[in-house]
């Protein structure tokens, strides 16, 4: 029985981080924006997982677990920080979010 | 085309069409009930690289508590669909080329570099599973500094959601 190449994994990695980028420019309330960095993390842990799986090495997978727990740290800080923007503008559009804008 | 090529496909095709359910939404619920499709489909393809304490770590932490606590936060907000506003024109027309074309750079390289010539199938050893065990000997040994630093910084997290959260007076 073949096996999937690893290669397919890192080109799928690469198309959800394509895609991340896109969703995490072109998006507008913030909340999506934080599921696109979401979603450049899971890609990102792909990538991990396949590069542990083609050389044998465990130490993939354990950065894949300190991702995970960043990104749960992140999540949680963020989603404060969301919900503080929104008490304070009544709004989740970034666009209404400017005030260091030039 | 064998059973392992089929699989592989099929949840690569989910996770894609996940993400681009998720750009595509227009409603922030719509965009996390997809982005939890994409997280229940890296799971299996996990398990098929033979993660599996990985795969299980996926759908508890990510698609069970942070997902859970994104759509609470829709919930609690009430965020309904996503207003459009004029781009810039640069976002407009330098944009979604250069998105494209680092997508396509970065699958081009990714697939022609030093990895994709090597035998690739973790040197023929696919069967072998990574067992948990040998991953926690490696966490509480080699990596035991960082792992009890990560509890602080999540100490930490907790404690700035909190003052962040907070009402003002």
């Amino acid at each position: 029985m073949s096996v999937v190449p690893v290669s397919y994994y890192l080109v799928l990695s690469a198309i959800l981080f394509g895609l991340g980028v896109v969703a995490f420019v072109f998006k507008r309330n913030i909340i999506t924006i934080f599921m696109a960095i979401e979603l450049m993390l899971n890609a990102v842990n792909l990538a991990f997982v396949a590069f542990a799986r083609a050389w044998n090495q465990l130490d993939g997978l354990v950065f894949v677990f300190f991702v995970i727990v960043v990104a749960a740290a992140e999540a949680a800080v963020g989603l404060a920080i969301v919900i503080t923007i929104y008490q304070n503008r009544r709004s989740l559009n970034i666009e209404r979010v400017d005030l260091l804008k030039f | 085309m064998s059973l392992p090529f089929i699989l592989f496909f099929i949840f690569a095709f989910v996770s894609v069409g996940g993400a681009l359910l998720l750009i595509l939404a227009r409603e922030p619920i719509h965009s996390a009930l997809s982005l939890i499709l994409v997280m229940m489909s890296l799971a299996v393809l996990y398990l098929m690289l033979g993660a599996e304490f990985i795969a299980a770590v996926q759908i508890i932490v990510y698609a069970g508590a942070i997902m859970v606590l994104f759509v609470f936060v829709i919930m609690l907000l009430n965020a309904g669909t996503e207003e459009r506003t004029d781009f810039s024109k640069i976002a407009k027309y330098a944009g979604l080329p250069l998105g494209i074309f680092l997508l396509l750079e970065l699958a081009h390289w990714m697939a022609h570099s030093l990895i994709g010539k090597t035998p690739a199938n973790g040197a023929g050893s696919a069967n072998v599973m990574v067992s948990t065990r040998d991953l926690s000997m490696q966490l509480f040994q080699k990596y035991l500094f960082p792992f009890e630093a990560t509890s602080i910084l999540i100490l930490i997290a907790i404690l700035g959601a909190l003052v962040l959260a907070k009402r003002d007076e």
